[in-house]
């Protein structure tokens, strides 16, 4: 049998295996609380009739743009410059190094107290979440840029501003890449805590209302469903950007 | 080709690289003594001229071509090129690395054209032309450093070097991490591209076969703190037979220069 064939057969073979343990263990235990997966699978049926579905998932994927853009947008270039300009690192790595550690969550009662229960709170969390991993490993990667390729730079007369975008940039560019593919991770994990605490809509809010207006398991599981099968698509669209020329590179054991 | 010519200057007898009386010394780990890498180290190089430095590893002879191309500042001495003090890199003299210099992210002809950007279009586009067929790398243009050997990148990074046509090259152990076979073949290649382009070069390297196979002049600078214990000037026709006793004579007036014997296994 050829691998793409197998690709396919075996996660097929498993998700059955995993299909009819689950069924079968909710069968045994007589629950009445826990769904079966056909359950579930009509819990997501009622959502999207419901019109609910969709509209959580683009205030999830929404709350997540903004939030994991404009982390992007500030942890890139902030941490291009610290790992660049000494000083800068020096001044600014300790109150990074303390702020890192802090898991997002921690931040929920503070994001409500600055932005009440509003898009900006989830969105505020998100940044932060996105924000320290894509600043640490900007800064890293200019540190650890090979010599050979700034020396090479300045000797061809470059100016400093050419020089970062023509070799510091595309130098780190597979490492930024890499960071921004961890975030986002993170970032989805994020939202759906935001959600079930500082807002009123979302895939986060979905399972928790659905547990406490009358303990709708089948939904509750219907949006964990959802949310692995989207955070799934996140993760192979951002994948993409590892396969342009200019950063494969940086991939699969270097040049 | 009149567009890739510059006017040779007129100044054909005055050194284009002196070193006077250079030194540099590192400070040495906790309190140590000073380590002395350089010392009095005085050195010439005429227009055109093909100068190797030999020497053994960590002589220092790679820390001096940084300090002549600017990448270090010595701690005693002076190096002037066209008679003006070195305080930095310039594209008027191109460094090649030994290894990993060229961009992975661009291609080839970007790679060529990297010194090339404030040129026009067109101008830039028919030197990187020229120089991808100097160094044999036609139909190579678009590909990716990752997609080439190690032998057909260092004819990149040369390329590279080339092309904004700077008046001395700097080469360090460029052939180093290649194999015997395409070494071979890069020296052919580069004594044939120097004698068309008519460029400086100054050459760094630890084998004494390819300095005499190569170089107007060897220079031999000795175990740190290096210094120049001899110069040998070749003046065998190119290309260079290397059974001729000739050839033979001066690669064994190095290696005696340099205290080895061609015995290999102990005595």
């Amino acid at each position: 049998m050829n691998k793409s064939v197998l690709s396919i057969l075996l996660p097929v073979a498993v998700l059955l295996v995993v299909y009819f343990l689950w069924d079968g263990a909710v069968l045994l235990s007589n629950t009445d609380i826990f769904p079966r997966p056909y359950q579930v699978f009509l819990g997501i049926g009622e959502l999207i009739q419901r019109g609910v579905l969709l509209k959580y998932v683009v205030a999830s994927l929404f709350r997540v743009s903004i939030g994991f853009t404009l982390a992007v947008l500030i942890g890139v270039p902030f941490g291009l410059l610290l790992g660049w300009f000494r000083p800068a690192f020096l001044a600014f790595n300790p109150l990074i190094q303390i702020l890192r550690p802090i898991s997002p969550i921690a931040w929920i009662p503070i994001a409500i107290l600055w932005f009440h229960v509003d898009d900006r709170a989830p969105i505020f969390l998100i940044f932060l979440s996105s924000l320290f991993p894509i600043t640490v490993t900007s800064i890293a990667a200019v540190q650890n840029i090979q010599p050979v390729y700034v020396r090479a730079a300045q000797n061809f007369g470059l100016t400093r501003l050419d020089l970062f975008r023509r070799v510091i940039f595309p130098a780190c560019l597979p490492q930024i890449i890499t960071s921004l593919r961890i975030s986002l991770g993170i970032a989805w994990l994020v939202v759906v805590a935001a959600e079930m605490i500082a807002v009123n809509s979302g895939l986060g809010y979905l399972i928790i209302d659905a547990r406490n207006a009358g303990k709708r398991y089948d939904l509750v599981v219907a949006g964990m469903l959802m949310i692995g099968l989207i955070g799934l698509i996140l993760d192979l669209l951002i994948r993409r950007l590892e396969r342009f020329e200019e950063v494969k590179w940086g991939y699969f054991g270097g040049r | 080709m009149g567009l890739l010519r510059r006017e040779v200057s007129k100044t054909v007898n005055e050194p284009i690289i002196s070193v006077r009386d250079l030194g540099i010394s590192f400070p040495g780990k906790q309190r140590a003594e000073p380590i002395h890498v350089l010392r009095s180290v005085n050195l010439e190089v005429r227009r055109g001229e093909f100068v190797c430095l030999v020497g053994p590893s960590g002589c220092g002879k790679t820390t001096l071509l940084n300090i002549i191309t600017g990448f270090i500042r010595q701690s005693k001495g002076e190096v002037l090129v066209q008679g003006t003090p070195v305080t930095g890199p310039d594209p008027k003299r191109i460094f090649v690395f030994q290894d990993n210099g060229v961009f992975p992210w661009l291609t080839v002809e970007q790679n060529i054209g990297f010194g090339l950007s404030r040129r026009p279009r067109n101008e830039r586009r028919e030197i990187v032309h020229h120089y991808v067929q100097m160094v044999g790398l036609t139909g190579f243009e678009r590909a990716y450093p990752r997609e080439l050997s190690g032998g057909m990148r260092q004819r990149v990074e040369i390329a590279r070097a080339l092309a904004p046509n700077p008046e001395i090259i700097y080469m360090d152990e460029p052939f180093g991490a290649l194999d015997f076979i395409t070494r071979m073949k890069m020296r052919t290649d580069l004594t044939r591209i120097w004698q068309e382009e008519k460029k400086t070069i100054l050459f760094v390297t630890h084998d004494i076969e390819e300095s005499v196979q190569l170089a107007d002049r060897v220079v031999v600078i000795s175990q740190r703190p290096g210094t120049i214990r001899k110069q040998i000037e070749i003046e065998l026709p190119r290309p260079r037979d290397l059974d001729s006793p000739e050839y033979l004579q001066v690669r064994d007036e190095i290696f005696e220069t340099m205290g080895m014997s061609l015995k290999v296994g102990a005595g």
